[in-house]
Formats: structure tokens, sequence, C-alpha cells
């Protein structure tokens, strides 16, 4: 590689003096334009860093004349469209829930922004499709409630939460461990009496010895003819659906050690605003399930 | 080696004024007619009204973006339609290939709006300060108060001009009289505002200062068309055959030994993109025929036959030097390459016709709710959900009823309505969430996916859509 400048004849202009296997190069000065360009966005940058949020300090970046921050705009938007709906809010707070389906606005309204808070609040436990998973986090879209399926009655589980011992008003109740009170044989016949009831495969023998001791010790909350309690949470027995499962072994289980799901109050600690609260009720009732 | 002192060509050409002289004749006349025909259809177009019932706007030519919908006279198009705008632009670039092969650069000649509103320019600009020489001198005379006077005359009418080209082009996108009214009240959306001001630049600029240069240089268009032109296509050439050697004709036996070409200069002081068709075919020419008015003019006052310039085909061209006959019109006309093009451009207006006379006035789609694909009910039956979206394409309410058709029975259920019938509002989509159930016994309830379509009827009317979806009993 030379390295010796010269001008070259076709062009009359200097070449950089390198040359690569007997290529040489014209030094062909940058157009005006372009470097004016370059200074420009020089003057930019700096004028930039003066206005915005830019020099890294100790604890935070220097905060820009402008006084702009990402967090300030997004507080801004959030304020902006909490704006726009107040009228809307209000005026659901305002509707009978029983009736809100004779409003295809405020409906359509309720039920957009209830899945939107559904996914942010809900989706973790319940699914974003609200299936729910079995072993305790119950489907949404089924026609089998525990703590009752009118918007009323979801309203007021969104509300208060279930067993959430902080809210006074959360609904209780707790199924005690039988296998503290009842033999293993006695556990095993009422597994078997409590196949019967949903028609499943099931020792019929075992079954019937069990009736008495399920009448004895399980009816007072899922009733003598085990179709439950929704006032007490407590599950309908005769119907297909289990939260915990339906195989003898998962009943068993249920049986000995009991079952009883927590889920928090969303009025507690402000988490959600009434309106908000009747919009995801309004939401899950239209998800097929709502009575 | 080669003499340094030689600097290298220079790769920028300067720009030559341009001065194009007042013509008339046949072709100036005809494009008199084509200037006033686009105008008057881009500004009258979107006062046209056209009664489409309470509900739905009563403009004829509306592009409605903020509701998504497209109104031409007795035509609306939905979005979910927008293969007929596809396919009018496969028509129109198809029809372009087609004009190009038969005539040319007809396009650029005639209607490029280019084209019309340049001409327009120089037509006003013409009005202001006089024809060719009278401007060639204020070109070239000092600032005096006559000239401030005349250039600002000229500014002014360009820039009304250009402001109700451009006010034109927002009335295509709402309703024309309330907008107008909103534009002088100020109460008009920003964007309206903003479209005139850029639209209004572009055509001052473009028509009042850049003229031929958007032709040349930032027009795809002259370089494409050399790809679209062929030996028998029609295009404004000068016959050199017959007009060389070219001379001023001062005596009689000199003009023996001449060609018809007295070199009067009046094909190039008549072009308005300053090139002279002498030189042959370039891609600077626009094929607008005014030279051929120019020349015939002149030939007439000499007597001499009309047509040293003229709408010559290459091939013709070059018969004609030999003395050969030409080929007749029929011919250029009826060759592969144009049947080609006109059975291509027909084809695709037909399926476009077919299409619109076969399209149904309701539509719908089925969304299978994927998360979860099934729920168990109480009774042990599987229910599958969908989401519905059911489209009135019509200027009134109007009642839909749906049904399934499946090899098994399917109980179907809407979600908040008691009924199989849901009433969609005119010119709406409704979004309706179904059920569809089936028995724990039922066969439907063991099958993984089950074929089965659903149908939705008009109420009133009768008209019926089917579509296609699934259902997902217990997973295997």
């Amino acid at each position: 590689m030379a390295s010796e400048r010269e001008v070259d004849q076709a062009t009359n202009t200097e070449t950089t003096g390198h040359e690569w296997d007997g290529i040489r190069e014209l030094d062909t000065p940058m157009p005006r334009w372009w470097l004016w360009t370059l200074y420009a966005t020089i003057v930019w940058a700096v004028i930039y860093t003066i206005l915005m949020p830019a020099w890294p300090m100790i604890s935070s970046a220097t905060p820009g004349l402008l006084g702009y921050s990402s967090r300030g705009a997004l507080a801004e938007d959030v304020a902006m469209a909490d704006a726009v709906n107040a009228p809307l809010n209000t005026e659901l707070m305002n509707t009978d829930l029983a009736s809100i389906a004779d409003d295809p606005d405020m409906l359509r309204y309720a039920t957009s922004g209830g899945r939107a808070i559904f996914l942010a609040h809900c989706s973790q436990c319940h699914g974003a499709g609200a299936a729910g998973v079995i072993g305790g986090y119950p489907n949404l879209l089924d026609d089998d409630w525990l703590w009752g399926g009118t918007i009323e009655d979801i309203s007021q589980t969104i509300t208060h939460g279930i067993r959430f011992e902080d809210d006074e008003d959360t609904r209780f109740s707790q199924m005690p461990a039988f296998g503290e009170m009842l033999t293993e044989e006695e556990i095993d016949g009422l597994v078997q009496y409590v196949l019967s009831l949903s028609g499943a495969e099931h020792d019929a023998e075992m079954a019937a010895e069990s009736a008495e001791a399920f009448q004895d010790n399980c009816s007072a909350c899922h009733g003598e003819d085990g179709t439950g309690m929704t006032e007490l949470g407590a599950p309908n027995l005769t119907d297909s659906i289990w939260l915990y499962g339906g195989d003898p072994e998962a009943i068993h289980t249920t049986i000995s050690q009991a079952r009883y799901g927590i889920m928090p109050s969303f009025s507690w600690g402000d988490r959600l605003s009434p309106a908000d609260i009747r919009k995801v009720a309004i939401y899950v009732h239209s998800l097929g399930g709502g009575q | 080696m080669t003499d340094t002192s030689t600097p290298p060509p220079r790769l920028y050409a300067a720009r030559e004024p341009i001065f194009p002289r007042r013509v008339s004749g046949w072709f100036r006349r005809f494009k008199w007619w084509i200037m006033v025909l686009t105008l008057g259809v881009y500004y009258i177009t979107p006062w046209i009204r056209w009664d489409r019932g309470p509900e739905l706007p009563n403009q004829a030519v509306l592009i409605d973006m903020a509701n998504r919908r497209f109104y031409f006279f007795f035509i609306e198009i939905w979005p979910h339609e927008f293969y007929f705008v596809a396919g009018l632009l496969i028509m129109a670039g198809l029809g372009l290939f087609l004009f190009t092969a038969a005539l040319g650069r007809v396009w650029c000649g005639y209607t490029c709006p280019q084209t019309v509103w340049t001409d327009l320019f120089i037509l006003v600009e013409r009005w202001i300060e006089g024809d060719r020489n009278a401007r060639v001198r204020l070109w070239n005379a000092p600032w005096t108060a006559k000239k401030v006077r005349l250039r600002a005359t000229k500014f002014t009418v360009w820039l009304l001009i250009a402001l109700c080209t451009g006010g034109a082009w927002v009335f295509y996108f709402a309703d024309a009289p309330t907008l107008l009214r909103d534009i002088f009240t100020f109460q008009a959306p920003l964007v309206a505002y903003a479209s005139i001001a850029v639209l209004t630049a572009t055509t001052f600029t473009f028509g009042g200062f850049m003229r031929e240069q958007v032709c040349i240089y930032m027009c795809p268009w002259p370089r494409i068309q050399a790809a679209m032109m062929d030996e028998q296509t029609v295009t404004v050439a000068y016959r050199d055959w017959r007009g060389e050697p070219r001379g001023k004709h001062r005596k009689a036996e000199e003009a023996a030994d001449l060609g018809d070409c007295i070199d009067c200069n009046a094909c190039v002081n008549v072009c308005p993109m300053g090139i002279d068709i002498r030189d042959g075919q370039q891609l600077a020419c626009i094929t607008c025929a005014l030279c051929i008015d120019a020349c015939d003019d002149v030939m007439a006052r000499i007597d001499k036959p009309r047509g040293l310039i003229d709408y010559i085909t290459l091939e013709d061209g070059e018969s004609e030097r030999a003395g050969g006959p030409h080929t007749p019109v029929w011919r250029r006309i009826l060759r592969p390459r144009i049947i080609l093009y006109t059975v291509l451009w027909s084809a695709v207006g037909l399926a476009l016709v077919a299409a619109l006379v076969m399209r149904s006035d309701l539509a719908f789609s089925i969304e299978p709710v994927r998360n979860p694909i099934n729920v168990v009910l109480s009774d042990g039956s599987i229910r599958n959900a969908y989401e519905l979206r059911l489209r009135n394409m019509t200027g009134y309410d109007r009642d839909f009823r749906i049904s399934v058709t499946a090899p098994y029975p399917l109980e179907l259920a809407l979600e908040n309505e008691d009924g199989l019938t849901v009433s969609v509002p005119a010119d709406e989509t409704l979004r309706q969430r179904i059920y569809l159930t089936s028995a724990p016994d039922s066969p439907a309830s063991d099958i993984p996916a089950l074929d089965l379509s659903l149908t939705v009827e008009d109420a009133g009317s009768g008209t019926r859509v089917s579509e296609g979806t699934i259902f997902n009993g217990r997973q295997q």
C-alpha cells in the first residue's frame, strides 16, 4: 500500500494516496449540503439536550427546560381518558345492573372496558379466556356458580372477594377437614356416595351405606340432595363440574383435607373503582354463564 | 497522458426557461375540451348529490374514512370489499399499458394532471403577461413597477387556482357543503386545512414553476414508456425525409434543393417541454401534439401539404422513407399485444362488474372462540362460543335470523337475546356472541372437530348467506 497523494488525471481530483490491488480512491470532498446538514444536527442535538431530559446525573437525569417526562405524559393520557369516561361511568353507576341489557350502548361500553380490566386484574387466576384452572380457579364461562351468577352476585364477589379477611364484608364459609373426624373407610364411602350424586361410575353398595353419613356430615351445607347452597358458596355435587377434579382421588382429598379458595376484594385498597367493578361484572356475565 | 487542463464533463444540466407560444389547431381545440372535461369532473364531482335514505350520506362520491366506507353513486364499498379498489387500480394500470402500446404517451400529453394544470397555468400566464415574445421581454426586463404588478397578478391568480385545487380535494372526504361552511368558519378539522395547504403548495409550484421538470426528472412514466412502446405505436414524429435539408426558402431556386421544413422554429416555440421534435423521439416529449398544430399552420401558409410533423408509427416512418405504403390503421390496432391488453383489461372489468352484481347486501364472518375451545356445562353438555360480525350493508334497519346446519343436533343460543333473531341497525356491523351446545349423549360431543355451517337470513327479504365453521366436542 503506497501512501502517495497524487492528482488523478481524468477527473482532476486528488487521490487518498492509498492503493489496493492497483485501485486508488478519489478524495472527493463531501458535498456542502451534507456538511451543513451535519452541523445542523450537532446544533440540534445541543438544543435538544437543553430542552429535554438528557444528561445523566447521580440520582436522575437533567430535567430539561420543557419539563417533559414519559411518566408525566402517561399520567396526562390516563387523566384525559378518565375525563372522557367520567360521564359514562357516572351513567353506569346510575344504571340498574339487572336491566343493563336494555341499553346496548352502555352494555358495549361496559363489556369492552370490563374486558380490559379483566385481562389486567383477573386473568392471572381465571385465565385470559376466563376458563379458570382445575384445582381452585373457577371457570367463569359455565353455568355453575359457587356464589351466584347474576350480575349483582358477580359484582358482590368482585367487590368484597371471597374469604378475604381484610374486607369486613367478604363472604365467608369454610369446609371442615373430615380427615380428622372420620375414618378412612367412612371417607371412602362418602366418595362413592358423592360420585353417585352426579351419575358418575361408583360402587353402589358403598354409596348406599354412606347415604346416612352424607346427611349427617355434608347436607348442612351441600343440601340433602347435594345440590349445594350459593349463600354459603357450597358447590352443587350433582353436576358435571368439579373445581378440584371429579375423580375418586381428588374427591377423597377434598373431603379429608377440605377445600376453600380465596379471592381478593377489589374494592379493598381502591384497587378498582365501583364503576370498573361493574364493568368487569358485566363482562364476566356476558361470557355465556351469566344467570 | 490525458490533458490535465480538461475539466470533467458536467453532469448537471442548467434549466432553460421555456415560453410556449400560443397555438391554434385541431389538437389544441381537442386539448381545451379535455381540460374542460377533466377539470370539470374534478371540481364538480364532490357536489353531486345522491339520495341514499336518511341514515346514509347523500354525496354521490365520498370516501368516508371515519366510517370506513366508499360511496360511488349507487355503489357502496365496505372495507372487506377492498378488492374492488385493487381491481380498479389493476384496470388503471392495464389501461395505461393499453393506451401506451397503441397511442404512445397519450396519457402524458392529454390527461395527466401535471399536463392539464400546467396548461391552465400557462393560459393564465399568457392572459396576464402576453404571448411568447412579450414574456421573453418581461423575463429579461429589469424589475420595474409594471413587471412587479404583472408578476403579482399572475402569482395571485395561480394561487387562487391552486387553492381551489387543494380545496376541491378535501370535499371528496367529507360532506362538501358542510365542510365548505366549516372551512370558512374555522371549524373544519386540522387535517382538512393541512391537506388544502399541501395540495395548494404542490399545485402552485408544480404548475407554475417546476412544470416540465416534473415530467423529465420526477416522473417514472417516461422511463417506463420506453418498455411499453414498440415500432407500431403511434407517436409524434417529424418526417425528416420530407423536411430535410431544412432552409429558409429565401429564393425560389434555392427552395428547389431544400426540403419542406423552412426552419421557422414554430414547433420549438410552442413546445411546453422546450424540446425540438426534429431531433427525433426523446424522453422529454409528452406527445401533446401542439407542434403538429403549429407546423400544419405553417405548411398551410406556404402551400405545402399538412403533416410534416404528425402522428405516425416508427414502422410507417421506415416504410415511408423507402417509398413504401402505410400500414392500415386496423393492422396497428389488431395486433396480439393490443388484443391481450384489451382482453385482460375487460376480464378484470367484467369480473368486478360480476362481483358487484352478485354481492349480497348482508355479510357475516365467524370467529370461533379458541380460549377455551369448549366449555362443559353442569349437565355435562358441551358448549362452543363464536363471535359473529353481522354486516347490514343497506340504509335501513334489518332483522337477521341465525340458524345452524349440522349433521347432529346442536342447540343455538344468542348472548343477550331471547330468540334467534338479532336486529342490525342501518349501515352497521354488529358483533354478536352466539353459543352452540350439544347434549352430553349427542355424537357431536365426542367429535373433536365437527364441520357445520351457520346461515344468516334477512327476516324481511329472505336473503341468505352461509359460512362454514367447526364445533369442538371433547378432545381425544
